[in-house]
């Protein structure tokens, strides 16, 4: 398979996936709503900074901080290590292999095709934070026009980092009964570690360690960078270095999956086939 | 009466002979227990440096608030679930047949019909972290305290029974439910923050629509002794009025059931 016709596939792709998610859109909207831990993380924090604010963050700061984390989670969010589970379990990945198109490719044509409707779904979300987030938050981006790519390369690069991520540890499956528990390390180390849960400023007054260490690890890349980065509390030349970063795990990643893939491959049996 | 309770520990044994043959899950779904109950208290222990208390509750109470809700989910996931789960499959597939031919109430049945034993490691879990909590208080809770706190530990469970039988009769409507069930846990999250937090409309929703508040902020107060004993038999009472409301609408619910091939 070339990667013309990869390229030359690829949008078609993109219309089934997203005819798919049309015909889901009831379902889809349930699972958006099921992303409740940025609010409920956000009514503990609200209330906490009432009697003045932690650090920088003020209770508007703090609104302001979780829908965004609300927004970034819904369009960077990826389902393909459940998929790959299910699949490689039932035997059914049989099918995916027989398409002239790399099945990784293929996964990741149906996770991007929910982008527009997760989108549009999350667009009162983001108009709510423009609204109580005050007018800076457009200044800001009319001031530095920069901040516009910056941001979008930050999204793409949280995505692939999530999408590559869940595809590596969803390629355990071939090598192991079942690879949702690891999965759902990864997950708690995620809430914990991205920003999920708190600005991880916060964690400066308690554990400053942690929070060099969170520099250095994948998550925050996934979640409280592009974060930042949209809210401005990033000056250039930590945003520069945060994409570095970023994209140097995107590529980590990259590596990653399409290795472990490989192996996976020579081990898998197609059970029953 | 008898029958009925022969019946409920001939399905709890089922249950548990079934959960023995996976000795492995139990060892790692112990461990993850663990390991969330470890990440729900991560929050309160950053809120811990910042040395603020939150609407009156102390850094100590606010744990205990979030042992009972550990507590809870350990109930939720390991004996609640799994059974009303399997229901809504049943009525997905039409096999709920089989379950409406046996001579005991349906609702019965389907209720006890799994258990997950090894899920329930969410109750010592929960229970380590009341201690824990108590331990930053530095004092034993009064027996008079831990009795309240035990029959509103009963209320919450009956009231959470009721919402989840509530959602399965919706099943008999809606069909495709198996989401809502994720819907549910995840506004259950709510649950583990004190329900003063909430500002105005929130908290009457967390009260008195889906009550949260009597899941975890009333037991954990009960425990503290900031409780009346009035309000503790107004909530019992107020959980049983609900499960009978929660019975008339699965009694409806069921007669639309209408099998596979209809």
């Amino acid at each position: 398979m070339t990667m013309r016709a990869a390229l030359r596939a690829y949008p078609t792709l993109l219309r089934v996936g997203l005819a798919e998610a049309v015909a889901y859109r009831a379902e889809m909207l349930v699972w958006m709503l099921t992303t409740t831990m940025p609010l409920v993380s956000l009514a503990l924090w609200h209330a906490v900074a009432e009697s003045g604010p932690i650090g920088r963050f003020g209770p508007r700061e703090l609104t302001s901080y979780f829908l965004a984390g609300l927004i970034v989670r819904q369009v960077t969010s990826s389902w393909v290590v459940w998929e790959m589970n299910q699949e490689i379990r039932t035997g059914t990945l049989s099918l995916r292999l027989l398409r002239p198109i790399h099945p990784l490719l293929g996964y990741s044509a149906e996770n991007l095709a929910a982008l527009p409707i997760r989108g549009a779904l999350s667009l009162p979300v983001a108009l709510a934070m423009l609204f109580l987030g005050g007018s800076e938050g457009v200044s800001r981006f009319l001031d530095d026009p920069t901040l516009v790519p910056m941001l979008i390369a930050a999204l793409v690069g949280a995505w692939l980092i999530t999408f590559l991520l869940m595809c590596a540890i969803g390629a355990l499956g071939f090598f192991m009964e079942s690879s949702s528990s690891v999965f759902e390390v990864y997950l708690g180390l995620f809430f914990a570690l991205s920003g999920y849960l708190f600005p991880l400023e916060f964690l400066a007054a308690r554990a400053p360690w942690v929070m060099g260490a969170t520099r250095a690890l994948p998550f925050y890349y996934q979640l409280g960078f592009p974060i930042e980065l949209m809210l401005g509390l990033l000056d250039r030349r930590a945003a520069l270095r945060g994409l570095a970063i970023e994209w140097a795990y995107v590529a980590f990643f990259y590596l990653l999956a399409t290795r472990l893939w490989r192996l996976g491959m020579r081990r898998f049996g197609a059970y029953g086939a | 009466m008898r029958r009925y309770l022969r019946l409920f520990f001939v399905q709890l044994r089922t249950s548990l002979t079934t959960g023995m043959q996976y000795r492995w899950e139990f060892l790692i779904d112990g461990l993850m227990a663990l390991f969330w109950a470890a990440m729900a208290l991560l929050p309160l222990w950053v809120l811990a440096g910042t040395g603020r208390e939150v609407e009156g509750w102390t850094h100590p109470e606010m744990i205990v608030v979030l042992g009972w809700f550990v507590v809870l989910k350990g109930l939720l996931d390991g004996a609640v679930n799994p059974s009303l789960m399997a229901v809504v499959e049943h009525i997905r597939k039409g096999t709920l047949d089989f379950v409406l031919l046996k001579p005991a109430d349906a609702q019965f049945l389907v209720s006890t019909a799994r258990f997950d034993p090894w899920k329930m490691v969410d109750l010592p879990a929960g229970g380590a972290i009341l201690v824990y909590a108590f331990s930053l208080l530095g004092r034993a809770p009064d027996a008079a305290h831990i009795a309240a706190a035990l029959l509103l530990l009963v209320a919450a469970s009956l009231v959470l029974y009721s919402l989840w039988i509530l959602v399965v009769s919706a099943a008999f409507f809606v069909v495709r439910l198996d989401n809502l069930a994720f819907l549910f846990m995840s506004i259950y999250d709510f649950a583990r923050w004190p329900v003063s937090i909430f500002k105005g409309a929130m908290r009457l929703v967390f009260t008195f629509v889906i009550p949260l508040a009597i899941m975890t902020t009333y037991p954990a107060r009960a425990l503290l002794g900031k409780l009346a004993p009035a309000v503790v038999a107004v909530v019992f009472l107020g959980a049983i009025g609900f499960m009978i409301v929660a019975r008339l609408v699965w009694v409806r619910a069921i007669g639309r059931y209408t099998s596979a091939s209809s």
